[in-house]
Formats: C-alpha cells, structure tokens, sequence
C-alpha cells in the first residue's frame, strides 16, 4: 500500500474550514478545490482531471462494467471509512464477474459544511484504497447540495474491468457437488457500523473486514481453478448470497452452521442484539463455487482463514442448512433489514 | 463463545432427545410461552429432534405480537407531531397498525428513533429539552425494569419531557386463559425463563395445582429447551403437575427483589388487550398514579380505541395453540413478513413469521 500521500490538506482551512456551495458551483472555488484537492490526491493516476472525460485503450476481449453508491453512516468507522468502501465495493463486484479492475469514476455528493479535513481524508482513503486494489481513478464529479439536503457526503463510484479468462461465472454455472468455499469469518462490517452508528461498546472494537477481493479472485483463476461463480457478501449477508446464487442457478445448496466462522466478539454482539451474523453485512468477503476435486486448491489460494462451508445438491433452488444442534432448515431471505429484538 | 457453546452441543442435544424419546409412552402437546424460545426451537430445528409423540405449540409469548393495534395507532399518531420524538425498540418498527407503521411515520417526516434500552431515551430527552420524547415501553415482566427505572430516573431528574406510551402484559393471567378455555390442547407449559428471571414462579404454582398441568421454566439455548421438554414430559408420564426449574442458573422462586420491588413502585396491574385474543382481566401494568405525568396517553390525551382486526387472521387462534401456522390458509399466500394480516406474522418471534423464515417450503408441502 502507497503511504507517501500528504497528511494535511491543502486547501487553506482558515478560508474553507467547510464545504460551501461554492465549492460544487463551478467557478473558480470549485476549480480550486479541484486542482489543489482531487488532482493532488490522484495525481498519479486521474489522467482525465482537467477534461470532461478520461480516455483510455481498452484491450480486445470481454470486459466488465458497474456501479454502485455509498452512503454509510457514519462516514468514518473503524476499519475504514466511506473512501474505502466505495473503492473496494466497486473492486469486489468487478472480482465478482472474475475482471481484473482497471478503471474507477467517483462521483461526491457533498453536503454543505462537511469539513474539509474530513472530505481531504475521504479522498486520501480513495487514493491509498484504489492503490491497493490496482485500479486507477481517472475522472470524477463534485456536486455540492444544501444542508440538511445530504448526509455528509455520498459517493458513487462505476469501474470497469477486464477478463482474461473464458469462463462464465454466474449461477447458472453452477453444477451439484460443487464446493460452496468462504472467504473468511462473516459479519464484521455490519457490527462495526453498527456500533459506531449505535455508540454501542464492546470488550474490544469490531473492525470492519472491508478489503478488496480482486487478488484473491485473480489467483483462483491464474491457478486454473474451473470458478463457476463468485459472489461478495454484502447487506443481506452470506445468507441471502446463498439464496440468491440457489435461486438463480435451480439448485439447493447445504450449508453447515458449525463450519460457518464468525469473531467471537461479532457473535457476542449478534447474541446481545438479537440478529444473526449471517444476514449481517460484510465487505471484504465472498463465497466461491468450485468443482469438488479443486475445492482444497481453492481452499489453500483463497486464505488461512477460508473454508468450505458447504456443496451443492440437485434440487429446488433453496439453501438448506444444519443447524450446530444437528437439525436442518431452510434459510431464507430477509423481507427487509434485520431489527435487534426486544428481549 | 463461553456460555453460549455449552448449551449448543450437538452430542449433549442428540443425548437430550434420546432421554425424551426413552421416557414417552404416549401424545404429549406442550406450550412454550415466550417468543425467544419459538425462535430458538425453528432456529435450531429443536423440534425435528424430539419423537413424533412431542407437539410443540408456540403460546402468546411475543410482546410486540400481541401490542394492540390501537397503539400502534397511537404511536404513530405520536410520531407524526412535530415536538415529539417518539422512541422504540427495533422490532416495534415495521408492526402495522390501522394506517401504517413507525417506518412509514419516520418516512413521512416523524422524528422516529430505534433504542435498545429507554434509559437511552431517557438522556435523549435530557439532550433535547424543547422536545417531547415518548419511549414506546412494549414487553412482557422482563422489559418492565429496565421500564420502570427510565420513569424512576426521568423523575428523579425532573425531566418533564419524557413519558411512556404503556403496553404493557403479564404471563400468568395469558396462560390461565387458556388454560381455562374449553378448546385448550395444553397439557404442560415450558415458562419463560427471562419472565421468571425477574418475577420468579411462585405465581405458577397456583396454576399448576388448579389446573393439573406441569411447569417448567426453561431457558433459551437449544440444551435448555430440550432440558425443559425433558422435565416436563417426566412429569406428565409419571402423573405430577408440579413447578420446576430448568433454568436455575438465572431463575430464582421469589426472582430479582430489587427489580419486582421497582416495577411495583412505578406500575400497577390493570387489565389489558390483547392483539389476536382480546381483552384479559390483570393481564397488564400500567404507571401508578404518582407517576401519571409520564404516561404519554394522558399528556397527549389519546383515548380513543379503534377497530381491532378482522379478517382472514386466525392469530388469535395460534396464540392460544388451537392451530399451528401451516393450517391457516392465508398463510404464506395473502399472509407473508412483507404484508402481515395479523400479529403472528409480523415480528419475528411471532410463530407465524419464525415458521414462515425457517421452514417455509415444508410447511407449503405438508399444507
């Protein structure tokens, strides 16, 4: 990870200590803020700051696009902060369809009187996260709205990446047998958020497990892994990727509850609140669906602490899980976000 | 995680079950009164562990099941004016009243804000004191406490901007309605552990000795419930309808003092609706009257009673353990999570929407 950034910001605090709408107007504010702020920032890489559209060679072959939008609150959690997630989130769904990522946009929505020290470390976050991924950031859009009309700052940000494989990774791909494998513990970014959104406090402070996935993905493929799909576990947790993937590709997919990992201090927290990690979100984790006789390669490539948590079975396309007492269940998706529970 | 591993033991729950079967001869249908322990036992699949002999029903044990729509509608009502921030715990949030929930209140513009203790409610309004701050009190005995303490600490504080909307329900006069009822299946009771916990069981010994049905209070890891199930089958097959205790590690006879010694301080018992049943003589509390300036219902001067449900929702039925989910009609078709027709469908301790979540393909083929 690149750590020569410049720690302080350089828009003199004692003119701009906020945000103005000034700042999103277009003039000459704006360019300032522009120039001395993002171009500074991205330097290295925003080849298309000082023009309406960044311009690149794009490789022959199959590549992949999307977007996605970021308004956690709050901005700044432990592990990360809203610059980290927008990267890596965009990062992950590029891994997701087996891409190598290449190119980011950011789009700021900010709302008048965020302080410039935070937009500054925001932006120092996007760059420190886009360097660790490997992609570039190079072009971006700064609207500023009213107070009171935004929730600090919402960023969205759209990635394109290349395929240098000639799988097709998605449920459809997915055959009975297959090793259903998991990245890693699950449920720390939820409990993060949460605890800090909440001022909840426990023995030890539950870090968010944001990271980017992109390598992980990459060395399953160069290793020649026959991937049949992937997909990072986000709001809605392992539980609804499993039935998304089941539903999607007619297949059942068991799953044993005693293998699933999770932090001991994110499952105090779960017990204490009444939710269950796994409908709890994450942003540094994913599942993999492999052929059975590459699920310990995989295993071995994807991570100490990735396991195989699962196979798939011919069958309606539900998750079926054994509970640690031994009894199975169905798991199905939640109507909407889980609410902690009154006793 | 310690405390928590012991009592998920997969060997020690097969040993559990193995001991129900080898000491049933014959149908036993039980009752556990408490959402958490419905919830554990579809959670866990504790009930496809023990023998077909076994019947499992899921008794009125969820507060926000059995809230009353009219306040909901009083809630909502609450949270739609502009000095108030009306304060709830989570699962509060998307139960339906007559026009709406607290998320479409909260959507609409009402200051709506999820706690997780009111004594967190209660330093909001000592943070915002231009504003009036209800905290939706919604439980059963084990929330009472934490209840009373919120009223007993705004008082002592002299914070004149906080009141309780009160919902308040009791257990025992809930078990004795069905046990008095002429269509009642129950013949032995897991307690609520977390209720006794608080108030102890010399109340159900009564109960047991009128009536002729075994007590057992249980906890709520899936050791504890087959533990309970357990004592209470022993008791039935050898002909005792006595009180026991499973959950010893938290529950005493007489309960915790300091805690019954303040919700008697702060509530009185009134009698009280219930979503689904109706209305049970005792069953409720509601704030004595040295503490009538914190009861929001009097501040706000909200009365009137509206409609009760009607319709296609037979959760009244379930409630009391007449029928399981799987056997109305509406279930999983007209009655989902995301358009509740009643009570049981709308929390997730709620019998209807824990069978809905867990087993809902099952429950489609069996029906």
């Amino acid at each position: 990870m690149t750590t020569d950034f410049t720690l302080t910001c350089p828009i003199p605090l004692s003119d701009y200590p906020n945000v103005t709408l000034a700042h999103g107007g277009g003039g000459r504010l704006m360019h300032n803020l522009i120039d001395k702020l993002f171009a500074a920032t991205f330097a290295r890489q925003a080849v298309g700051a000082q023009h309406d559209g960044a311009v690149f060679t794009a490789s022959a072959g199959r590549m992949a696009f999307t977007t996605d939008s970021y308004v956690v609150q709050p901005i700044f959690f432990p592990g990360g902060d809203i610059g980290t997630l927008a990267v890596n989130g965009t990062v992950n769904d590029l891994a997701m369809c087996g891409a190598r990522p290449l190119y980011l946009s950011v789009g700021l929505i900010l709302e008048e009187g965020l302080p410039m020290q935070s937009l500054w470390r925001i932006a120092q976050s996007i760059a420190s996260a886009a360097d660790a991924a490997g992609v570039q950031v190079i072009t971006g859009d700064t609207k500023v709205v009213d107070k009171g009309k935004g929730d600090g700052i919402f960023i969205n940000t759209a990635g394109v990446g290349v395929l240098t494989h000639d799988l097709n990774i998605s449920p459809l791909a997915v055959r009975p047998d297959d090793a259903v494998i998991l990245s890693g513990d699950i449920g720390r970014h939820g409990i993060a958020i949460m605890a800090a959104r909440e001022g909840l406090s426990f023995e030890s402070t539950i870090e968010s497990d944001c990271a980017p996935l992109a390598d992980s993905v990459l060395a399953l493929l160069d290793a020649g892994i026959d991937v049949h799909c992937l997909r990072d576990l986000t709001r809605g947790g392992l539980a609804s990727a499993l039935v998304e993937i089941a539903s999607a590709g007619g297949v059942q997919v068991a799953v044993d509850e005693a293998i699933i990992p999770v932090n001991e201090d994110v499952r105090g927290a779960c017990e204490i609140l009444g939710l269950d990690p796994l409908y709890v979100a994450n942003e540094g984790r994913y599942v993999a669906f492999v052929p059975p006789h590459q699920a310990q390669a995989a295993c071995a490539i994807m991570g100490d602490s990735a396991c195989i948590i699962g196979h798939v079975q011919s069958g309606a396309g539900r998750v079926v899980m054994r509970s640690v007492i031994g009894a199975d269940r169905l798991i199905d998706m939640l109507s909407g976000e889980q609410l902690p529970r009154i006793c | 995680m310690k405390y928590i591993d012991e009592y998920r033991d997969a060997a020690q729950a097969r040993r559990l079950a193995a001991a129900i079967a080898d000491v049933t001869t014959r149908q036993w249908t039980l009752m556990e009164v408490c959402g958490g322990q419905t919830h554990a036992i579809v959670k866990f699949g504790i009930d496809a562990l023990l023998p077909p002999q076994i019947n499992l029903l899921h008794g009125p044990g969820c507060p926000v099941c059995v809230t009353p729509v009219s306040l909901i509608d009083k809630a909502v009502a609450l949270a739609g004016h502009p000095d108030v921030i009306l304060t709830s715990f989570g699962d509060m949030m998307r139960v339906p009243g007559t026009t709406g929930d607290l998320f479409s209140a909260k959507a609409a513009g009402g200051d709506v804000r999820m706690v997780y203790s009111p004594l967190d409610a209660v330093q909001i309004a000592a943070d915002n004191p231009h504003k009036q701050i209800v905290f939706f009190a919604v439980g059963f005995e084990t929330t009472a406490p934490a209840n009373a303490m919120a009223v007993y600490q705004a008082a002592q504080r002299g914070l004149h901007n906080f009141s309780l909307l009160v919902s308040h329900v009791l257990v025992p006069p809930a078990i004795e309605t069905i046990l008095s009822s002429p269509d009642n299946r129950v013949q032995g009771f897991l307690a609520a552990g977390h209720v006794c916990a608080v108030v102890g069981y010399e109340e159900y010994e009564p109960l047991a000795a009128r009536y002729r049905v075994p007590f057992v209070v249980t906890g709520f890891e899936p050791l504890d419930i087959l533990h309970g199930v357990y004592m209470c089958v022993k008791q039935l097959e050898e002909g005792r309808a006595e009180v026991e205790n499973q959950y010893a590690r938290c529950v005493r006879r007489e309960g915790n003092m300091p805690a019954r010694r303040l919700v008697d301080d702060v509530f009185t018992v009134v009698s009280r609706q219930w979503r689904g049943i109706g209305h049970i003589a005792g069953s409720g509390l509601a704030l004595r009257p040295a503490y009538a300036d914190f009861d929001a219902e009097r501040r706000f001067g909200l009365a009137a009673e509206t409609v009760e449900q009607v319709g296609a929702c037979i959760s009244g039925l379930i409630l009391q353990g007449i029928r399981k989910p799987a056997q109305c009609p509406a279930f999983g078709r007209e009655c989902t999570p995301e358009r509740p027709l009643g009570a049981t469908m709308v929390s997730s301790e709620g019998a209807c929407a824990a069978y809905y979540r867990y087993r809902r393909l099952e429950t489609q083929e069996e029906s």
